[in-house]
């Protein structure tokens, strides 16, 4: 069973693998989402969405919808 | 170097690129649009030393060559095109010391189109105190360029930056990054270079990416771009993702040895824990609310003493005018038609400078992207997007810049009803309306001994405008089909304290361009709705000068009694009242009367316009010696038929409601036309918010009645 960034819950960490969407991939390399990369849940949104996430020292913010194409080592 | 050397200023968002402007450029600074766009452009002069001046353009920010927002879009048509007015004979690029692998990346992009570039290596502070260690020396050995390090915020090595600006070669000296070859199918590059006549490779990749955007392509070129990615197997997204792989493997290769973070990375900063508070479930939304009210609250308490200070410099002026100068038609002109515009005016000045160093300020010290991170699942359910706060938020300043603010919204659905609703959020012109109207009817008195009821009934206003834009863009979101999907990828920065600089700079700027812009126009519609008050057809005048000149007034009224009857008499012959009594009938079952109908003509260009016409045409009608306030004067008017006060409570609150909903700025509307590149958006915008006004106006006023 893979697993995907959405699927984590604060405080959680991976590293990233590969992604399952071409468009969104550009996307989030460009803002440091690297495959090799530790990323960490830092927390979720009151709501429920979206998350926040640490990735190479900063703070990213971005929808549950689109983590799920962040998949984990 | 050249005489006057355009530099650029080029980086990600968040690494103090504006306050490295704003301290190279101090108040030496034009702010104007790139050609065809509504992004701000600005650009100031520096002195680089004794002899040297450079030209220092701010790009917006960006994190690639690949845009993906109109902001991005501009970093590269500037960077790519040679002829764009803007395109710089330097590069300074603003690398954030803290994030350096993914601020390199974008610097690897402009490295790799030749032209000279310098690094200023800014919050190289921050960097030290958590531990990340840069040798710049050798990394700029390794790039091949000078890196200058900088503290943009205390202005520590601005100095040496300009020196290295003064300084710089005219040849780009950066080290290649990547064989652009390799980045698309063979032959491709170089046969748009061969055809564009590019001698940089990256230039020519960069034209087969993106030829459907470039704005300085014409259609024959961007055919034939078309064709050359179409018969070679060119996949964008692909290529683009292939490229990115490969720019970091080539900055993790330069900063492997050059920086060392500490081994715990991700460790509780006091960013973190600010945000445990900020972000909590039940203490984030109830803070963000705190901080809605305080700034309503400051709006109005504050505002109140500099505005009541300038009415009455201007009811001093207004007297004086009309005491010293001979009367007479210019006279009138100068005191009531222009004195009166230019109060209007200025009036609002305190308002606008207090709400925008609040958004300055939240802005400026990271709050409104966590109410961006809070807020985006509401604002998707309705149609909006997290970022759609910004410019709604901004809404309650001015529709105009807030619009333009909305193209940060990369996804176009999202930004198409964000500019559709942001109209209806109570922006800074209703305020005045709604202050005037309140005072008028609503009581000065506390509630519970807490609340004061004109403060409630405004922020009541101010809920109902936020309630409505939600609800008209949940209605667009099944109205308005989608082109593309929506991201919401976005940078949190680190929680700072505010630049005060840079707050007191943003509202300079604000007040400086309402001041010119609004202000034309507001003076102009003063100066014309005189006339149309003033004069009226021959005929009828003549009529009327007759009627109180003829023995039947003389005998019963005194001088200056018939002096105010006769100007009542024609201002409801004039121009203007034949205009608002031609409208009385549709207006009537509102509860307005032909001089509300007046104000709400003249109000369809600018609403600030309303006070100003109220103030106009009750001077107008008035005893010119006698100029008391606005206020005051609405208050005692009846209706000259049934003695009835004009101003009831009824009628104040259909009035307000018919202003919260009607789509009455011509500058809003030439704003949306300009950012949505049709004329289907405003009217669409104008039809229905207007007939919306008129429903809900109906709806208060038979019911309140």
């Amino acid at each position: 069973m893979k697993t995907k960034l959405s699927q984590l819950a604060p405080g959680e960490s991976g590293i990233i693998k590969e992604f399952t969407d071409l468009e969104m991939s550009v996307k989030l390399m460009e803002m440091g989402c690297l495959p090799g990369e530790a990323i960490q849940v830092e927390r979720i949104a009151p709501l429920g969405d979206p998350i926040a996430v640490n990735i190479s020292g900063y703070q990213l913010s971005l929808r549950k919808k689109e983590a799920s194409t962040i998949i984990l080592q | 170097m050249k005489a006057n050397l355009k530099v650029a200023l080029v980086g990600n968002p968040n690494t103090g690129k504006s306050t490295l402007f704003n301290s190279l450029t101090g108040l030496n600074q034009k702010i104007g649009n790139f050609p065809g766009v509504t992004v701000d452009k600005k650009t100031g002069q520096t002195k680089l030393n004794a002899a040297q001046e450079a030209m220092v353009i701010d790009l917006p920010g960006a994190y690639s060559l690949y845009p993906k927002s109109k902001d991005e879009g501009i970093v590269l048509d500037v960077l790519v095109d040679p002829n764009n007015p803007a395109h710089p004979d330097l590069v300074v690029f603003i690398a954030d010391a803290t994030n350096l692998k993914r601020n390199l990346l974008l610097y690897t992009q402009v490295a790799d189109l030749k032209i000279p570039v310098i690094i200023a290596l800014n919050m190289m502070d921050l960097a030290k105190r958590s531990g990340i260690q840069v040798k710049v020396d050798e990394l700029a050995a390794k790039l091949g360029i000078r890196i200058v390090p900088i503290s943009a915020r205390s202005g520590a090595g601005i100095d040496d930056l300009k020196q290295a600006i003064a300084d710089a070669n005219a040849i780009p000296l950066q080290t290649d990054v990547l064989d652009v070859n390799e980045l698309a199918p063979a032959g491709m590059v170089e046969r748009v270079q061969a055809q564009f006549k590019l001698a940089n490779p990256y230039t020519a990749l960069q034209y087969l990416h993106h030829y459907q955007q470039l704005s300085f392509l014409e259609a024959r070129q961007t055919e034939s771009l078309a064709q050359e990615v179409q018969q070679s197997d060119f996949n964008s997204q692909q290529l683009q993702a292939r490229e990115t792989i490969a720019r970091y493997q080539f900055i993790n290769e330069v900063l492997f040895d050059t920086v060392s973070s500490p081994d715990n990375p991700i460790q509780e900063s006091y960013s973190n824990r600010i945000d445990h508070v900020l972000t909590h479930k039940i203490w984030g939304f109830a803070i963000f609310m705190a901080v809605l009210f305080i700034i309503f609250q400051s709006i109005y308490a504050w505002s109140e003493y500099p505005m009541s200070l300038i009415e009455s410099l201007f009811i001093w002026l207004v007297n004086a005018v009309h005491d010293y100068l001979p009367a007479g038609a210019l006279t009138n002109l100068l005191a009531d038609g222009i004195l009166a515009g230019l109060s209007g005016v200025l009036v609002f000045i305190p308002q606008i400078a207090i709400l925008f160093a609040f958004i300055a300020v939240l802005e400026d010290t990271g709050y409104m992207a966590r109410v961006t991170f809070m807020m985006d699942r509401i604002m998707r359910k309705v149609g909006l997007n997290g970022k759609s706060v910004v410019p709604i938020i901004g809404g309650l300043a001015c529709a105009v810049p807030s619009i333009m603010s909305a193209r940060n919204i990369e996804n176009w659905k999202d930004r198409i009803i964000t500019i559709m609703v942001t109209p209806l959020v109570s922006c800074s012109a209703r305020l005045p309306i709604y202050t005037l109207l309140i005072a008028l009817v609503v009581p000065d008195e506390r509630m519970f001994g807490l609340f004061n009821l004109q403060g409630l009934a405004l922020m009541g206003m101010y809920l109902l405008s936020m309630l409505s834009a939600v609800l008209v863009a949940w209605v667009m979101k099944y109205l308005i089909k989608a082109r593309e999907r929506g991201y919401f990828i976005m940078e949190l920065p680190v929680y700072r304290m505010p630049r005060w600089n840079n707050v007191a700079l943003t509202v300079y700027e604000k007040v400086k361009a309402f001041v010119l812009e609004a202000g034309k126009v507001i003076i102009a519609i003063s100066v014309i709705l005189w006339v149309l008050a003033s004069y009226g057809p021959p005929a009828k005048f003549k009529a009327i000068d007759q009627q109180f000149a003829s023995p039947a007034y003389t005998a019963k009224y005194s001088a200056e009694q018939i002096t105010q009857l006769k100007a009542s008499a024609k201002l409801e012959n004039s121009f203007a009242g034949i205009l608002g009594k031609s409208i009385e009938p549709v207006i009537k079952p509102l509860g307005f009367d032909w001089k509300i109908g007046i104000a709400l003509i003249t109000s369809f260009a600018a609403r600030e316009v309303f006070v100003g016409t109220m103030a106009t045409l009750y001077s107008v009608e008035g005893d010119a010696s006698r100029m008391d306030s606005v206020k005051e004067k609405m208050a005692e008017a009846r209706n000259p038929e049934t003695g009835e006060l004009v101003f009831t409570l009824p009628v104040a609150f259909s009035l307000m409601i018919f202003y919260a909903y009607a789509m009455q700025c011509m500058s809003t509307l030439a704003v949306v036309y300009r950012e949505t590149k049709s004329w289907k958006w405003p009217i669409t915008q104008f039809v229905y918010m207007t007939a919306m006004a008129y429903l809900a106006s109906l709806l208060v006023y038979q019911f309140l009645k």
